[in-house]
This record gives structure tokens, C-alpha cells and sequence, in this order.
């Protein structure tokens, strides 16, 4: 018998090293199960925000200390349940809702200086964090943000909840020039947004996308022709600088928290 | 491993040959790029308001440049390498390598000027606008079809233990590039992913680990079990500790994700299964790295003669403590500290340079020899490469060990009245030390790329100049 016919481990072993294809289809199977078991049920399961046509958010339900459920357009903004029904008179507190045209606009801008690199938006449920920064992220606050925008790094503080924090001018000289506001910042000098005009096509292209979305789409009744084609005048005269200032001014005041309720469960 | 024909196999190694010199010129490149970043951090000035230049944009470079450029093409010239070796065949299509290594260079190309322009997905490695995406699924593809039908070509009886390894990390990283990089484009610049929240932060993380999981270690760990037994002269330590290793890593790998999402929006099982399978991941990665470094086992003397076998065993010392650093991070409680820090950052880098790279630099300078069949210009300089890595490599995970942990405990500290002890911009100033040590480090490891590729230059003119004077001794 010659060395090449012998069998060092299980006879399936052997049988996989020999045969490519064998080999190829073992590993195909291997790698995709753990994928399959963490996301797959993401798409179905309560509290991961899959709010698509169906306004229980896939069953969804918080409940306060007396364990009664808070209703979930308490939550998510739901146009036809709330007393304010469009996105002017949207007001903080009323829920979840999509971005408004120039926010859009800043949030496209965050992206491409890739603030995300250094900021994190996701507040995790420590006492820190909430004395930091606020109330810890739920799910539901990013189930409009396509390209999601946690992050993984605080070389600048967390921004889940910085809208309203600073003022429009705070802000305004603080990307500009971050180091005239703060002296110990190591954040660079975006003072190049003033400069350049928001990119209306861009931002009217993105909301139609939102709208196309296979999963958590911007709902046509809320991203509405009207809507989208009244977004140029909303962005006349505006720059990158307040687009990107509107953005950060809409963070985290959207959903009204309730004392004791566990919105992890 | 190498069957003993009667006439020698005639391979294919011109394209292995171009993969190797880009791998050594991308080292160069990439690592510089991420000390420049690095220094951003420590002197913001560097950012010389210019917006190409900045941080947001250039740092993605740094990471796709190391990763993808670098990266890439030590594995694909390792690859090529081992899969004609090991299988006692040229490759199944010479051409379609050539598509291979132009196409993955244009992607790189593509990168170097869209990423400063600011073109970006907004997901961490994995920010190439979309149509570079399509790029890189196509050139991949034609890389998985040549790799695939190479070994189905083989003249040995049995797959190399390397060509597995390998082959997992082809399957996986299709899986993972198509399913992250769905997105709707809105134009040439902007697209956004079909996901949302929840859902996209899982998948970018299932997409952002196994990247490391199967590309930046799988991939690397075929490099390991073929050129540790190759410069060393000795057999795999274990052949059935070789096959656990395999089966254990590529299935287990693929749940780590969920840790770098613990205590976030993510359902709280997903993460916790996350890091139970990361704990358990110990066992395949200390099995592994033993595998590697016990086949030195009666050679050990070697080490203080072969400067390129330093390479390849320290490295598979800082893969044992990575995949130990990994594990202990993806433990909740310590991954309540260690989140959003710099600790992430260290952890990332002692594998990224201590593993990946050190493991990548012994595989290079085995493989100059043999491919261009001659000695080191000056195997000196290459001792030097060693010690300047191991320096540069230390001083920079070390900065971000400790400044890391010191960032996390800043943050979480209360004073005696209950309230925070620190503002935020106080962990700013308390690293700027850090930085400008990390930045140091990153410069001297950096330094030994432009030694290893002046000595690679060098000993390739060396070659051919004994080739032109000697043609019939140089075809032997």
C-alpha cells in the first residue's frame, strides 16, 4: 500500500481532500450556517426594527413598569395615527421619522468625509453613556438609515443625541474650525462645506432611492411626489456647511422615552 | 507535498512574479499612508486643509491599500505559488491570471482616486463606490474559477492542507462582498445600502470580521502551512491537528460579528452568541498557531541562522496572542471597556502587522529566491527588515493597549460627588502621547518595507545581471 493510499484521518477526510469539488461544496456549506443563524432571523424577529408595511414592527412591543405596551406609532412617527401629519409639523417626541430633504443632504456629506470613522452613533445602556451622551440607542431610531451609521470608533464623542445640544453657530465654527472652539480637538477643518453648494439632483435622486428601498423603504405616503418635488426649494441657497448642521441638529430627539421602560426586551 | 515527476513541471510563475513586486510596493504604499493618518491624529495640522487629504477620506485608503492592495497581492502570488507546487500542474489558465492581477491592480487605481475624492459607501472596509464593487466581484470571480479548477487539475492524489484554506476564504469572501455591497446607486459617487439599522450593522460586522476571519487569517494561514514547512525543512507538526484547525475556523469564524455589536440595538442574543463563539475560536486559532510553530520542533536552531524563518515564527507568535486578545475583548464586560477605544485599534494592528504582515514578508523573501533562483542581495538587510518590524510593530500595539484601556476607564470614571470625572475632550488630550508614540511606531515598522523592497530591487537586478552573464546556469 503506498503512502498516497493511506488514510490519516476519517475515510470522509480523505475522500473531501481528494475530490475539488467535494472540497469546493464542504466549505460552501461551512461558511454559510453561522451567516444563516445571526441574520436571517434579524429580517423576522421583535425589536430589529423590520417595521416595513406592518406598524408593529414585526410584533414589536415595549412595555412600561406596569406592563402595559406602549404603542408603537409612539415609537415610529405613523402619519396616520399622529396628531401631526406631515413633516413640517412633525415635532420631537412624535416618533421616528425619515430624514427632511437638507438633513438628507448633510447626511450624504457625513458620509463621504467619513465622520463615521471617528463618531459613533449608538449609545449603549451604561450609566456613562447615559450621563454622556442620553438615553441609549433602540433600533427603531436607524431603520431609515440605509448605509448605517453606528460606527465602531469615539476618537470625537458619540452623536446618537446631538441634536439640540449645540447651537446652528456653535456648530458653524466648530466645523470650520474645530480647534477655535476646542483647542485639544484633533478633528479636522471642514470650513470647504461653506464653500460649496448642496447638490440638489444628488438629494432629490437619494429620497426617490429611500423610497425604492427593499426593506425599511421611506413610505411613499411620507416621501410623497409633493414632497420630493418640493425638495429643491427647501435646498435653495443652502450650503453643505447646513446641510450638515440640519443633519446633526435631527439626532436623537425623535422618539419621547418613558421612565422605566425596558426598550431592550 | 511536491509530487516527484520524472520531467520537471514547467509553471506558470511570470504572473506570480509581477503579484510578488506589486505585494512589496503595496506594502510600501499602504503602510506609509497609515502613518500618515496616524500623524494626523497626533498633529491635526497634517490635515493641511486640504479636503483629499483628510483624515475622513484617507484613512479608508490606508485600510483598503494595506488590506486589499498589499494584502491581496501576497495572496495571490502566495496562492499561485502553492496551488502549482502542491499540485504538480501549471495553472489551469495562464491568460485568465494576467485578467487576474490587471484587473485587481485597476481596482487599486480606482481606489487611489476615488477614496480622496471622497467616493463612500459609508461601510468600514467596504467603502469602494459601487461600480468598483462590481470590479472587484468580477476579477474575483475569475481568481475563485483559475484557483478552483487549478487543484481540480492537480497531478498529487490529495489537496495541500494550504489550497483549503485558501479555497474557504474564495467561497466566503464571495459571500461576504455580494451580500454587504447590495446598494442602490444614486449616482456615479453615492449609493446607499438596501439595508437599514439592525440588519446593515450586522451585516457590515458579519462582512467586517470575516473579512479578517477568512481574507486577512484564512488566506494567511494557507501562506503558513506551506512556507513555515518549506523554509524550515520540516514536515506540518500535525496533519489531524491541521484538519481540526481547518473545519473548526471556517465554521466558527463566521459568527464572531456579533461582537463588535454588543450592547448596541443589536438583540442582545446575537451578540452574546456572538462572543460565546468567539471564546470558543481559542481553541481552532492556539491549535493552529502550536501547528505552526512545533514543526520548527528539532529545527529550532534555524532561527539563529534563517532570518527569514524569524519572520515567519514571530509571526505565528502574534497570531497566538491576537487570537487571544480577540477572544478577551469579545467577553462582554470587556467589551463594555474596550468598545469605541483604541484598544480595537491595537488589537487590530498586532494582528494586521505582527501576523499578517510578518507571516507576508518570510513568504516574500522565500518566494524572491526561488522565483528569481538566487540568494538575498543581502540577507544583513533582511535581518534588519526583522528587528525594525518587531520594534515597529510593538511600539505601535503597545501605544494602543494601554491608550486604549486608559480611553475606556476616562470615560466610565466617577467622581466622589457621582458625577463624570472627565469631559470627553480630556480623553483627547490624555491620547495625544499615544498617538504621537503609535505614529512612531507605525514610521519605524514603515521603514522596513523601504529596506525589504530595496533589497528584493536588488537582488532582482542581481539576478538577472547573472542571468544575462550566465543563461544556461540560471535556466538550470
Amino acid at each position: 500500500m503506498s503512502d498516497h493510499d493511506h488514510i490519516y484521518s476519517t475515510k470522509f477526510q480523505d475522500k473531501v481532500e481528494r475530490s475539488t469539488l467535494l472540497m469546493f461544496i464542504m466549505t460552501a456549506l461551512t461558511v454559510a450556517v453561522g451567516g444563516i443563524v445571526e441574520i436571517v432571523p434579524l429580517f423576522y424577529l421583535p425589536n430589529t426594527a423590520m417595521c416595513q408595511n406592518d406598524p408593529t414592527c414585526n410584533g414589536t412591543s415595549h412595555k412600561d413598569l406596569q406592563g402595559n405596551a406602549i404603542p408603537m406609532d409612539k415609537i415610529v412617527w405613523n402619519p396616520a395615527t399622529s396628531a401631526h401629519k406631515t413633516m413640517e409639523d412633525w415635532m420631537p417626541g412624535d416618533g421616528v421619522r425619515p430624514y427632511k430633504p437638507l438633513e438628507l443632504a448633510g447626511r450624504e456629506v457625513y458620509i463621504r468625509e467619513g465622520c463615521f470613522l471617528c463618531h459613533s452613533q449608538m449609545i449603549r445602556p451604561f450609566r456613562d453613556e447615559k450621563d454622556r451622551y442620553g438615553h441609549y440607542s433602540i433600533a427603531e431610531e436607524s431603520m431609515y438609515d440605509h448605509t448605517y451609521q453606528w460606527g465602531s470608533k469615539r476618537t470625537g464623542p458619540d452623536l446618537a443625541r446631538v441634536g439640540g445640544k449645540y447651537s446652528d453657530e456653535w456648530h458653524r465654527k466648530h466645523l470650520k474650525y474645530p480647534r477655535d472652539v476646542v483647542p485639544e480637538s484633533v478633528m479636522p477643518n471642514f470650513f470647504f462645506l461653506e464653500k460649496a453648494p448642496v447638490d440638489v439632483t444628488k438629494t432629490v435622486k437619494t429620497m426617490e432611492v429611500m423610497t425604492k428601498m427593499p426593506f425599511n423603504p421611506v413610505p411613499k405616503t411620507i416621501y410623497s411626489a409633493e414632497y420630493i418635488a418640493a425638495a429643491p426649494e427647501a435646498l435653495k441657497g443652502k450650503t453643505e456647511l447646513d446641510a450638515v448642521i440640519a443633519f446633526l441638529q435631527s439626532l436623537g430627539n425623535e422618539v419621547k422615552f418613558e421612565e422605566g421602560v425596558n426598550y431592550r426586551d | 507535498m511536491e509530487a516527484t515527476n520524472a520531467t520537471p513541471v514547467k509553471y506558470d510563475m511570470d504572473v506570480v512574479r509581477w503579484f510578488t513586486i506589486a505585494a512589496i510596493i503595496f506594502g510600501v504604499v499602504g503602510t506609509f499612508i497609515g502613518v500618515y493618518v496616524a500623524s494626523e491624529l497626533a498633529w491635526p495640522f497634517l490635515n493641511f486643509d486640504i479636503p483629499e487629504i483628510t483624515f475622513g477620506r484617507l484613512r479608508p485608503l490606508h485600510t483598503n491599500a494595506v488590506i486589499f492592495a498589499f494584502g491581496g497581492n501576497v495572496l495571490f502570488a502566495t496562492g499561485y505559488y502553492i496551488v502549482q507546487r502542491t499540485g504538480a500542474t501549471k495553472l489551469w489558465s495562464n491568460k485568465l491570471a494576467w485578467f487576474h492581477f490587471w484587473g485587481w491592480q485597476a481596482i487599486i487605481i480606482c481606489a487611489v482616486i476615488t477614496l480622496p475624492m471622497g467616493m463612500s459607501q459609508g461601510k468600514e472596509y467596504a467603502e469602494l463606490p459601487w461600480w468598483v464593487d462590481i470590479m472587484i466581484a468580477v476579477v474575483w470571480l475569475s481568481y475563485g474559477l483559475n484557483y478552483v479548477m487549478t487543484n481540480a487539475i492537480r497531478k498529487t492524489s490529495h489537496m495541500y492542507v494550504s489550497n483549503w484554506f485558501t479555497m474557504g476564504m474564495i467561497v466566503m469572501i464571495t459571500y461576504l462582498h455580494v451580500v454587504n455591497s447590495l446598494a442602490i446607486p444614486v449616482d456615479w459617487a453615492t449609493s446607499y445600502s438596501i439595508y437599514s439599522g439592525v440588519q446593515d450593522a450586522m451585516i457590515q460586522w458579519w462582512w467586517g470580521h470575516n473579512a479578517v476571519g477568512f481574507y486577512l487569517t484564512g488566506g494567511f494561514l494557507g501562506i503558513m502551512y506551506y512556507f513555515i514547512p518549506k523554509q524550515s525543512g520540516r514536515p506540518v507538526f500535525s496533519y489531524r491537528l491541521s484538519v481540526l484547525h481547518f473545519w473548526t475556523l471556517t465554521f466558527g469564524y463566521v459568527w464572531l460579528g456579533a461582537h463588535h455589536l454588543q450592547y448596541t440595538a443589536l438583540p442582545d442574543w446575537t451578540g452574546s452568541l456572538g462572543a460565546a463563539i468567539s471564546l470558543a475560536m481559542i481553541i481552532p486559532s492556539w491549535g493552529g498557531a502550536m501547528n505552526g510553530m512545533m514543526t520548527l520542533s528539532g529545527a529550532w536552531d534555524k532561527l539563529r541562522t534563517d532570518y527569514i524563518l524569524r519572520f515567519l515564527v514571530t509571526a505565528m507568535a502574534f497570531y497566538a496572542m491576537s487570537t487571544f486578545d480577540g477572544p478577551v475583548m469579545a467577553i462582554k464586560s470587556v467589551n463594555a471597556l474596550s468598545h469605541y477605544t483604541d484598544w480595537t485599534v491595537g488589537h487590530v494592528h498586532a494582528g494586521a502587522l505582527g501576523w499578517m504582515s510578518m507571516i507576508s514578508f518570510g513568504a516574500l523573501y522565500h518566494m524572491v529566491k526561488k522565483l528569481w533562483n538566487t540568494e538575498m542581495y543581502s540577507d544583513r538587510l533582511v535581518n534588519v527588515h526583522f528587528w525594525i518590524a518587531l520594534i515597529g510593530a510593538t511600539t505601535y500595539v503597545v501605544a494602543m493597549w494601554v491608550s486604549g484601556i486608559m480611553q475606556g476607564l476616562m470615560w466610565r470614571d466617577y467622581d466622589e460627588y457621582g458625577t463624570l470625572t472627565y469631559t470627553f475632550v480630556e480623553s483627547v488630550s490624555a491620547m495625544h502621547p499615544y498617538y504621537v508614540m503609535r505614529a512612531v511606531g507605525g514610521a519605524i515598522f514603515n521603514l522596513g518595507t523601504w529596506i525589504m523592497l530595496f533589497n528584493v530591487v536588488m537582488t532582482v537586478r542581481q539576478a538577472s545581471a547573472s542571468r544575462s552573464a550566465n543563461p544556461v546556469a540560471a535556466r538550470a
